[in-house]
């Protein structure tokens, strides 16, 4: 623009990187603090550079756990991946089918089949929490992957994403097909899976995110330790009684908690954006 | 819009639908519904037996000042939360428009919270204002406040805010940053040679364009806050101190868990659905009017 570039570009790095120093160091801090032990952090004066703790807090929390939460982070970990991919391709599944359904045959109940799924948009489960744990309960399936999955499937999200996107795609290539003499499972096979691998990565990556990050829901119907996840096991190592609080050990949880999904959001960025603009359109 | 070419076959599309209406219909539609007959009936102390009793836990519900109270906590926490974090967001997006070196390095440095999951947010930040051995509480006490949010419920309202924006800002930088980037540079230019200041560029260009992403973002955010900072409130304050955090979600989850009032906490859960589908509404008819345009 007109005005001199040099002071305005000063400022704005300026901001930027005060923006991110502040975003960076709550985590910065849990960083710290997984590398401490117990006492360093307990008496309030952690210091600002690392210590050298990380080889005995990161490996106790892995394999033995906290005080609090008997269980190795480790095994929650594999819960909180299980109940995540779970999420994510169970819901791919569901909605890449559903999506065919409605956009590619015409069938008598089609407007009333896509309301009916639309709908659940609107609401979050947690305003149905406490129904939706009769029934899963009475379906026994309470401290299971399935009851820790099957709920958080029942959305549209997905199902918008894949109409959205094979609205986009030309009439042409079904009509190419059908000359071919392809049925619908070819073209759905042959044509529109490898057409939509993008549409699905980006949204393996918002719902894997999803899945991770869940707390309220595997917070009610988790009773065993064994079926934990690592966000509600967090929660449990620390105690509204500070003296049992294991600080070095909560916050090398937390730091472990973040790793997989902030991973994936920085070494996937363009399928995380992709994903995070699309599904909310 | 409608596809011209189709499959025509009389069962394929319903066994198509078929796996996601059975989730939908048992995991969906058959809780909510319950949760709509549950509000009308009240159950004895032991769940054994019911009667209906109409709006009786509606009018039990508003007679109680607790649920004022926490409609007001959740007022006042979203909107603090929105305003906050979305001036901060657009303060970072402004910059970062401004072509800079190592730009896509900026984005990536600043979206990655949203990746954290509301509770370890939570966790991060009564870690670091921790009344004993919080590293940030410590200078805070030695400009002589008495910080406490364990004990003092607007230090807790605080912290709940100040880490719900905190993992709310990289959503809203995203898409400031990407509602500038889709504003014409040229409109921006001609303003500039008109002698149009930076500052007024952006009240009077920048900020009015952007107006949709705004708009589209305070709904969002206002959801966000309504429902995805249940995380937030139980590791940080557990609705405390004496129920001063406890917001409408939250007083779902704890009146029906600890109080065992499941008809109480079902007509609140109705209440909520019905907040929730109005916010949608608005949301779907302002975009309806965007399209319009």
């Amino acid at each position: 623009m007109v005005e001199s570039r040099r002071y305005r570009n000063i400022l704005a790095y300026f901001t930027l990187t005060v923006g991110i120093v502040v975003v960076a160091f709550p985590v910065y801090l849990a960083i710290l603090a997984s590398t401490f032990d117990a006492a360093t952090i307990i008496n309030g004066n952690m210091p600002l550079l690392p210590g050298d703790q990380a080889g005995v807090n990161y490996p106790r929390a892995l394999f033995s756990g906290g005080r609090m939460a008997r269980e190795p982070v480790s095994m929650m970990m594999v819960n909180s991946f299980i109940m995540a991919v779970g999420i994510a391709v169970g819901k791919i599944l569901i909605s890449i089918l559903s999506a065919f359904a409605v956009v590619y045959f015409s069938f008598p109940l089609r407007k009333t089949a896509f309301w009916v799924i639309f709908i659940t948009l609107m609401l979050p489960i947690e305003v149905r929490i406490y129904p939706t744990y009769k029934i899963v309960a009475d379906l026994g399936l309470l401290d299971t992957y399935t009851g820790l999955i099957m709920p958080l499937i029942a959305s549209a999200t997905g199902t918008l994403l894949f109409r959205q996107f094979f609205m986009t795609i030309p009439d042409e290539l079904l009509e190419a097909s059908k000359i071919d003499g392809a049925g619908p499972f070819r073209f759905f096979k042959d044509t529109l899976i490898p057409l939509s691998m993008t549409t699905i990565a980006a949204l393996f990556v918002i719902q894997f995110i999803y899945g991770w990050n869940q707390y309220l829901w595997p917070l009610l119907i988790t009773t065993k330790g064994s079926m934990q996840t690592i966000v509600i096991g967090i929660k449990k190592m620390i105690t509204t009684q500070d003296a049992l609080t294991e600080w070095q050990i909560a916050m090398t949880t937390a730091v472990l908690a973040m790793v997989p999904p902030v991973l994936v959001v920085v070494f996937m960025q363009r399928l995380f954006v992709k994903g995070l603009v699309e599904t909310e359109k | 819009m409608e596809k011209r070419a189709l499959f025509s076959s009389k069962i394929l599309p319903y066994a198509l639908l078929l796996p996601q209406l059975v989730i939908t219909i048992i995991f969906f539609y058959l809780p909510a519904s319950q949760a709509i007959w549950q509000s009308f009936l009240l159950e004895d102390a032991f769940g054994l037996s019911s009667e209906f009793v109409g709006f009786e836990n509606y009018r039990h519900l508003f007679g109680q000042p607790e649920y004022y109270k926490a409609m007001v906590t959740t007022v006042v926490f979203s909107t603090s939360v929105a305003i906050l974090s979305l001036s901060c967001a657009l303060l970072l997006a402004t910059q970062a428009d401004k072509q800079l070196r190592g730009g896509e390095g900026y984005k990536t440095l600043l979206i990655w919270p949203y990746a954290v999951a509301p509770a370890i947010a939570g966790v991060l930040w009564i870690f670091m204002f921790h009344p004993t051995l919080g590293t940030l509480a410590r200078p805070i006490k030695a400009m002589g406040i008495d910080w406490n949010p364990m004990l003092n419920g607007k230090h807790a309202m605080t912290l709940l805010v100040l880490s719900a924006t905190w993992k709310q800002i990289s959503y809203n930088f995203l898409f400031f940053l990407a509602g500038l980037q889709a504003i014409p540079k040229s409109v921006i230019e001609a303003a500039a040679i008109d002698g149009a200041s930076p500052l007024r560029r952006f009240w009077t260009i920048i900020f009015p364009l952007l107006s949709p992403t705004t708009f589209f973002l305070i709904v969002v955010n206002i959801v966000y806050v309504f429902f995805d900072t249940f995380g937030i409130i139980d590791a940080v304050t557990g609705g405390g101190p004496a129920g001063q955090t406890t917001t409408l979600v939250y007083k779902v989850y704890a009146d029906g868990r600890l109080g065992g009032d499941l008809g109480g906490s079902a007509a609140q859960s109705v209440i909520l659905m019905i907040i929730v589908i109005a916010l949608t509404a608005v949301q779907f008819r302002y975009i309806e009017r965007k399209v319009q345009y």
